[in-house]
């Protein structure tokens, strides 16, 4: 045989400089994972809202919000420690560049987050009125209760651009393949109404059993389509040959497969399947438990996806 | 005027001049490089050749790094050139994520992007890039690609049907050619990167981007702890870490 005698096609680097390994490390895994909370709780508060009487869900209207705010406080936190230069942030404000998602992200983020602390302060001071009952902000914010209703539909409508401006960074991260696909957006959607609903789930303890049903429902249905997604990425793999070899580094096994299939399994079965049965018996500690399965199996398998990528040599 | 760059892979003797010229020229500190030439071996003993491939950033006419940097640090100027403004660079490696061509690095001493610049410096003096008056087999040819009277032009024009870009179908629109190039030595992918087989050094990743002292209080504490003031020598003794490092079965 010609092609085993002659070895001509094979082609080896015998030298080159050093190459960078992971860029975007675990920071910014944990970055979107703080995001799709932050503006997950919102999207499926609000689906939950329209469903069902406030009644129903006593303290949504001060945790929901405040979730949102810790996540999101945690996704900007990482977001600057993980610049090399994180004083130089402002120039972000200072001088944007509209071209990139990381700038329009930015913006979106800041302004979405200041509308959540305004949500946060006054649902909290609502809801404990006992608590700072002579101070001037609390009387003050008190004053305005009304505009927690007037501003959450633009803040659920926000939410929307702010969960979804990182596939569109990753779009612009051009020598990754594996992430140039229209899915990434959906992916990112899923992801905050899974992640959003689960955080939900662990405050929904005095909710109605209607409402916890309808949690499950959104668990389920998230998972099961953000599993259904990755397994299409998983397997046409086909699409480029960058993208092929990218995923070379899960299908070969080793760390990432483990990483990947521990995350799925994990994150995205197991708790369908406990979402799924919750919905026909409801169990609280059986839903609790599929929502911080869930929690755990997104970050992990959000890592995978960020990581191999980034293993491939460009030049 | 569009400037550009093209290189005659059959007259690169891999001398690794370019590169030199290019360190000390702007000062690129030690684990860095704005241009490199990568050797690649093609086939096995005796029907064996070595092939030399000089990389350096591309200016693309559609660049991905401009348009993903956030605050404008990379810019294009008018010749075509893209630039960096360091002093602007948040550090926030979008850019190195974007460029398809890996031509970007995180520069150990500032901790802000960096890359080739085709040597605006000295464009702007009338003077040809380092590495263009370093290679003595004149295999690095530079000019403005817009005039046909040019050098670069006319190679091109003496070439056709030969000269490629890297990764064409990224729709960079790269201003940087090459002639007698082939799959093995443009495509990443069509090489093999297998370990021991690296001529005098076993390092093939960084262990960090960017100073890999410069951890995340670091990164908060520098401009009141004078952090910032990294040069060489202290990089040597990184380096020399390494070294033991490796020694130990690491990398």
């Amino acid at each position: 045989m010609v092609e085993s005698t002659i070895h001509a096609t094979q082609a080896v680097v015998t030298l080159d400089v050093a190459l960078p390994g992971i860029i975007w490390g675990w920071m910014i895994t944990l970055n979107m994972w703080a995001k799709s909370i932050g503006t997950g709780v919102i999207l499926v508060g609000a689906f939950l809202l329209y469903r069902h009487k406030k009644e129903d869900m006593p303290n949504l209207r001060w945790t929901m919000p405040l979730i949102s705010f810790v996540a999101l406080n945690v996704f900007l936190l990482f977001t600057l420690v993980d610049l090399h230069q994180p004083y130089r942030m402002v120039n972000i404000f200072l001088h944007p560049h509209w071209t990139s998602a990381i700038t329009v992200g930015a913006w979106l983020a800041s302004l979405f987050t200041g509308l959540i602390t305004v949500m946060m302060l006054i649902g909290g001071f609502d809801a404990f009125p006992d608590f700072r009952k002579h101070c001037a902000v609390g009387k003050k914010v008190r004053g305005i209760s009304s505009f927690y209703e007037t501003i959450f539909p633009y803040v659920v409508f926000l939410a929307i651009p702010v969960t979804t401006y990182t596939a569109i960074i990753m779009a612009q991260s051009s020598a990754r393949e594996l992430w140039q696909a229209p899915t990434e957006v959906m992916q990112m959607i899923w992801a905050a109404l899974m992640v959003g609903s689960a955080a939900l789930i662990l405050v929904a303890d005095a909710w109605s059993k209607e409402s916890r049903k309808d949690l499950a429902l959104v668990i389920a249905v998230a998972t099961f389509f953000s599993f259904m997604m990755y397994m299409g990425e998983y397997f046409f793999s086909f699409k480029s040959a960058e993208a092929e070899a990218t995923l070379a580094y899960v299908h070969s096994g080793g760390a990432y497969n483990v990483e990947f299939w521990f995350g799925m399994v994990l994150g995205f079965i197991i708790p369908f399947f406990l979402a799924v049965s919750n919905m026909k018996n409801d169990n609280k500690t059986l839903l609790r438990f599929a929502a911080i399965l869930a929690l755990i199996g997104l970050y992990l398998v959000k890592d995978v996806w960020l990581k191999i990528p980034q293993m491939l040599p460009l030049s | 005027m569009k400037l550009g760059f093209l290189v005659d892979l059959n007259l690169c003797m891999g001398c690794k001049g370019c590169e030199i010229a290019c360190k000390v020229e702007n000062e690129v500190p030690l684990g860095s490089w704005r241009l490199r030439v990568k050797y690649i071996d093609i086939g096995t003993f005796p029907d064996a050749s070595r092939s030399f491939t000089p990389l350096r950033c591309n200016h693309c006419e559609n660049a991905p790094c401009e348009r993903i940097c956030p605050v404008s640090a990379l810019h294009y100027l008018e010749n075509g050139i893209v630039n960096i403004d360091s002093a602007r660079c948040i550090g926030c490696a979008g850019c190195m994520m974007a460029c398809p061509y890996g031509a970007i690095y995180m520069d150990p001493e500032t901790n802000t992007a960096d890359k080739c610049t085709y040597c605006a410096h000295r464009i702007e003096s009338g003077m040809m890039p380092a590495c263009v008056v370093a290679c003595p087999v004149e295999a690095n040819i530079f000019g403005d690609v817009e005039d046909d009277t040019s050098h670069i032009s006319q190679y091109i024009m003496e070439h056709q049907g030969g000269v490629q870009v890297r990764k064409p179908e990224k729709h960079t629109n790269p201003k940087h050619y090459y002639v007698g190039g082939g799959t093995y030595t443009l495509d990443p992918l069509a090489h093999q990167r297998i370990e021991g087989y690296s001529l005098f050094n076993n390092i093939t990743h960084l262990e960090a981007v960017g100073d890999k002292n410069h951890g995340v209080l670091d990164r908060f504490l520098a401009p009141f702890t004078g952090h910032g003031e990294l040069d060489n020598k202290s990089l040597i003794e990184s380096a020399t870490d390494a070294e033991s490092h490796e020694q130990e079965g690491g990398h």
